[in-house]
């Protein structure tokens, strides 16, 4: 086994140091040594989506970046969307529009949405299902995530307006 | 699905990269890692060690100067797709950049590092080509400048360079002329089956010069005989075919699960016509 190292992270909000080798992926030290399993891994190879997180500010495949180069970064997870204990609106129309089946793909849409909004704060539908065409769902059909992120649209809207 | 062990480093500056490159047998770089980690964790790739280039600062940079438009190693591709500079200076790798995976993958993907990789069905190899571009490769041994066509074409999932080679930078001649872009993929975002990127330009009389590349095959390729076909003429409908048909047969066509070769054959006539159609019309506006 190769030896390990100290890995600090900021992850949501919290700096945290762990040792891991230098060939783990960030989402299985999220998972396995910080104990973060919001974050999901379906594929392992970059083409489902499920493992998005928030790397600097940055969108990015958790499973296709090792732990080791985080080093000192700030990440957000599923589990940091929340603020004084309210979902985040994105979390909360994939609850009121049934976003969801399974819910295994649902971190990375919640993630995936947020993005697109930061980058386009009004899309339509079709470019929502273009933006987030990285994004696998197996159970939904997409309609009702396209609804839960037009929706989240409308309501974080809303508010800043 | 784990990446089997490796000796990991992180160097600073280019003189630390690449002499570990030279004193490290069996030493790959990591630049985006969006095609090098999913061949480690399918153990297609096991490097005894890793050349992090992420931390060397001097090499995240896009510039547009002089009439070329220069991106440094660790340049991710979103900084190419929201940049007005690419967008004015060398348009068809501003719109080629938005079919290159999708949002998350391009936030760490880097230009030269698709290159470095050199996947047959990436759009990145095939385009530079058709913009005349090329690397900067460095070594503990010295630099050397080689063109993107001398780079990647004839090679599959390899290229020209050494392993003890490290591209530092790749630059583009602005775009003269118009461009076309036309691929099919299943899906926006996923591989194309195959691919045309051209740039033409115009005189009084015609189509002055056009460079016309294609990937999707075995290797990517400039289809020169396509280009002679158009080179000379009105650049009108008759001419646009004649050069398509000449692209279909020249392209390396390939057999696997997405298509035959023939299927593909007929793809990149397809869609050489509609790209020289978009970068025709193009030209004439400039």
């Amino acid at each position: 086994m190769m030896a390990q190292v100290a890995i600090t992270l900021n992850v949501n909000g919290r700096n945290q140091t762990t040792l891991a080798e230098p060939r783990e992926i960030l989402a299985d030290v999220l998972r396995d040594r910080l104990g973060l399993t919001g974050t999901h891994l379906g594929c392992e190879h970059g083409v489902c989506g499920a493992c998005t997180v928030l790397l600097d500010g940055e969108m990015v495949r958790s499973c296709l970046l090792f732990a080791v180069q985080a080093q000192g970064s700030e990440i957000t997870t599923i589990e940091g969307l929340e603020e004084n204990g309210e979902l985040h609106p994105m979390q909360k129309a994939f609850s009121e529009y049934h976003g969801l089946q399974c819910g295994f793909c649902t971190p990375g849409m919640i993630l995936a949405g947020i993005d697109l909004l930061k980058r386009n704060p009004d899309p339509t539908a079709e470019e929502v299902r273009d933006d987030m065409g990285g994004n696998i769902c197996r159970c939904t059909g997409y309609q009702k995530i396209v609804e839960s992120v037009l929706g989240a649209a409308r309501e974080m809207n809303e508010v800043t307006s | 699905m784990k990446p089997a062990a490796f000796e990991y480093h992180a160097p600073e500056s280019v003189d630390d990269a690449v002499g570990l490159l030279s004193s490290h047998e069996d030493a790959k770089v990591l630049a985006g890692g969006q095609s090098l980690v999913p061949m480690m964790s399918f153990r297609l790739a096991r490097p005894a060690s890793i050349v992090d280039i992420n931390g060397i600062s001097d090499l995240d940079y896009i510039r547009c100067s002089d009439g070329v438009v220069q991106i440094g190693a660790t340049a991710r591709q979103t900084g190419l797709e929201d940049s007005c500079e690419v967008a004015t200076c060398a348009p068809l790798l501003a719109e080629a950049t938005g079919h290159v995976g999708h949002r998350a993958i391009r936030n760490r993907g880097t230009l030269a590092g698709s290159l470095a990789h050199n996947d047959p069905a990436s759009e990145y190899p095939a385009v530079l080509m058709a913009l005349g571009a090329s690397v900067t490769a460095v070594s503990s041994g010295g630099s050397r400048v080689l063109s993107v066509e001398d780079l990647a074409s004839g090679h599959f999932l390899s290229t020209a360079l050494g392993p003890d080679e490290l591209i530092t930078e790749v630059s583009v001649p602005a775009q003269s002329g118009g461009h076309g872009f036309a691929e099919f993929a299943r899906r926006h975002g996923d591989f194309a089956v195959a691919g045309v990127a051209t740039v033409v330009s115009m005189n009084g009389s015609g189509v002055a010069s056009a460079s016309i590349a294609s990937f999707g095959g075995t290797s990517p390729a400039r289809l020169d005989e396509a280009e002679a076909a158009l080179v000379g003429s009105d650049g009108g409908s008759s001419a646009v075919a004649e050069a398509a048909a000449r692209a279909a047969s020249q392209f390396p066509a390939t057999d696997d699960i997405h298509g035959s070769a023939d299927y593909r054959r007929a793809l990149i006539d397809v869609l050489t016509r509609q790209a020289l159609q978009q970068a025709i019309a193009g030209a004439q506006e400039v």
